[in-house]
């Protein structure tokens, strides 16, 4: 596989394994959040829900305590007593003694006008006939009313009280202070953002909200939109989007209480939640993108690898097997050759026999006869060379197992070159490890594949060199190399050497076994030969042999 | 080399014809044969000191040859000749009661001087018979 289609694969690999583990986790995360902020409006709509309802119970018996108060008193004195100020003050003093938050008192005949008064502003005398209040609390005998500004020119809402006594009919009037009522109203206030203010039936707000408008003026709550129930808008239908709006209706008065809470800022407890979260997410994701390219960077470079070598024991397989049945092949042949070499070498014996012969030597071409019969001779031997060394060689027995000490092996075979070499001026060097453990071999044919390798790169270099020889100890095995500063083998050529017949010398100087044998020598041991080569800078060859201890003595 | 008769069984007409000249003009009394078959044969009427053996043949192979040769005239020397240096093979003749092997194409001096050392050890033997056949013979 080429690399363009391994660097794919581990795109496709990381997309997907990011796409698998990405999707779920940000479904979590996105459906956790929801589901956390739709509880957490769920939770806050019932708070504002259960405040409106209890301050509106909170209202309403405040409402109901200064009613039934000032109905206590309207019912246990007379007009005649009522209308006395000190009576009315008094009054006025045990009233805000027991209940509070009463501001005037004022008694008015059936006729709307006030015929006593206590309170901090000057309305003795003032004539409520036309007032609407007053038309309601004759007919109804209790009244509150909305906030209004009145005489006094202030917002305030009043309680009254009619008292049937005789004939006469007159009603006792009290002011509540505006600020206390909406005191109470506002305990039902959330939180930094949340409201709690009263309206009437047409929207007028009648105590002082803290957002949103002011006492009197319209708010932005639509109280048709509130049944009988406690019930919660939002705040969308107001347009106050991120608002919720609870209110109740007050059994004591014709007012809507309302509570509102700001969605958006308890939400806000939520939104540093969902920053944890995005972070462990994001962080999550980060270390999944993290792991998945290291892993299926590892993963990849495994998979090349492992192809790398399953691809080089590929090739060394097919040398091998090709190297098996050229041998084969050869062996054949060379029987085939034997045979009728044989003959020839006979009838050039005979040959020769008779040119010894008197009256043949004496024939005017016995030289020329005599010359071509040797040549006959010298090329048969040149043929049986080759084919005795095929098979002398390449199908001689099991090698040998006695115990060698390699290093020993290669100075022997130095020894052997040492004048050859020098005669060309190639230097040999050798680099042995003196810790080489001793192993089992066959030691002639190990000789043999090193004289042949150096002879080769004796060869290779002709004049003036330089060969090395090194030996080492490579874990369970001996290295062997041989390099030389020869010209190299050119790459195309670098497959082939190893093949019998296969020679770059010239006809007749080398039969192209050389290199077969030592490879199939190396190989009967159990060993491997390679070769490492680039033109222009020399070429090493390489043995490796399985250490096999040799048994004791 | 004296009188020394040697059988020469080659299946291999050319090479077995001109062999046979070659060693009846060193004045050799040689003999051919065309196999096992026929070297036995030959040898059942005709005495020889040294057979010259071919492994390789057609019909009966040179070891079964030589066994039957050995077993039917165990004094007559045999030399092999084996196509190449098939050690077993070698190893395999010798044990077999072979004088020695030579690899072919054979060289026709080392050849000679093999012939001449069977010829002479079956001398030596045959000598030995004969003076233990005296020591008999004086006793009855």
């Amino acid at each position: 596989m080429d690399k363009h289609l391994y660097s794919r694969l581990q795109t496709k690999i990381i997309l997907l394994t990011l796409a698998v583990s990405f999707t779920p986790l940000l479904l979590l995360g996105v459906m956790i959040y929801r589901q956390f902020a739709a509880m957490y409006v769920e939770k806050i709509r019932e708070q504002i829900h259960f405040r409106a309802e209890s301050r509106a119970d909170a209202v309403d018996l405040f409402l109901a305590e200064r009613t039934a108060i000032l109905g206590a008193i309207a019912d246990t004195h007379s007009l005649a007593e009522m209308a006395r100020e000190e009576t009315l003050a008094s009054c006025l003093a045990i009233m805000n003694a027991r209940a509070g938050a009463f501001v005037d008192l004022g008694v008015i005949d059936q006729h709307g006008t006030q015929l006593a008064y206590v309170g901090p502003y000057d309305l003795a005398g003032k004539n409520y006939y036309e007032q609407p209040w007053f038309g309601q609390v004759m007919s109804r005998g209790v009244h509150i009313s909305d906030v209004y500004l009145g005489f006094r020119r202030l917002p305030h809402f009043i309680i009254a009280v009619r008292r049937q006594e005789g004939q006469r009919n007159w009603v006792l009037r009290a002011t509540i202070d505006p600020e206390l009522f909406g005191r109470i109203v506002q305990v039902g206030q959330i939180g930094k953002t949340g409201d709690a203010f009263v309206v009437n039936r047409e929207g007028i707000l009648q105590t002082q909200p803290r957002h949103s408008g002011n006492i009197l003026e319209p708010s932005p709550v639509r109280p048709t939109l509130f049944g009988k129930q406690t019930m919660t808008v939002d705040g969308a239908l107001l347009g106050r989007p991120g608002v919720l709006y609870a209110g109740t209706w007050l059994k004591s008065a014709d007012w809507l209480l309302v509570v509102s809470g700001d969605v958006e800022e308890d939400l806000a407890q939520l939104f540093s939640a969902r920053t944890i979260q995005t972070l462990i997410i994001v962080g999550g994701m980060l270390a999944i993108v993290l792991t998945t390219i290291f892993t299926t960077r590892t993963l990849v470079r495994q998979m090349i690898q492992a192809e790398t070598r399953l691809r080089e024991m590929d090739a060394q397989l097919i040398q091998t097997d090709k190297l098996a049945a050229l041998g084969k092949m050869a062996a054949g042949v060379a029987h085939e050759i034997n045979n009728p070499l044989a003959v020839i070498l006979q009838k050039t014996g005979w040959m020769r026999d008779l040119l010894e012969e008197e009256d043949l030597r004496d024939s005017p071409n016995f030289r020329e006869f005599r010359d071509a019969v040797l040549k006959v001779e010298e090329h048969v031997e040149r043929a049986r060379k080759v084919v005795h060394d095929m098979l002398g060689y390449a199908r001689r027995m099991e090698p040998r197992a006695e115990a060698i000490e390699v290093n020993r092996i290669i100075d022997q075979t130095v020894d052997i070159l040492k004048n050859y070499a020098r005669n060309n001026s190639i230097d040999i060097r050798t680099e042995l490890d003196p810790a080489l453990p001793p192993t089992t071999g066959d030691g002639a044919q190990i000789q043999q594949v090193i004289l042949n390798l150096v002879n080769n790169a004796i060869d290779a270099i002709g004049r003036n060199g330089l060969i090395v020889i090194r030996s080492e100890h490579a874990g369970d095995a001996i290295r062997i190399s041989v390099a030389d500063n020869g010209p190299g083998i050119p790459e195309h050529l670098q497959r082939k050497v190893f093949d019998p017949f296969f020679t770059t010398k010239n006809t007749g100087k080398g039969t192209g076994l050389g290199l077969w044998i030592s490879y199939t020598i190396i190989e009967k041991m159990g060993g491997t030969m390679t070769l490492q080569s680039k033109p222009g800078e020399g070429t090493t060859f390489t043995i490796t042999l399985p250490i096999v201890p040799p048994p004791p003595q | 080399m004296g009188d020394v008769r040697v059988l020469f069984v080659d299946d291999e007409p050319d090479f077995l014809d001109t062999l046979l000249k070659r060693m009846q003009k060193r004045r050799i009394a040689a003999f051919g044969a065309q196999s096992g078959e026929e070297a036995l044969a030959w040898l059942s009427s005709n005495p020889a000191d040294v057979v010259v053996l071919d492994v390789r043949m057609g019909g009966m192979d040179g070891i079964s040859a030589l066994r039957a040769i050995k077993t039917a005239h165990p004094l007559v020397e045999v030399i092999l000749l084996t196509g190449h240096a098939n050690l077993e093979l070698a190893r395999d003749c010798l044990a077999a009661g072979a004088f020695d092997y030579l690899m072919k194409p054979v060289n026709l001096d080392e050849l000679l001087y093999k012939i001449e050392d069977a010829f002479q050890k079956k001398a030596l033997q045959e000598k030995k018979i004969r003076s233990l056949e005296e020591a008999i013979g004086t006793r009855t």
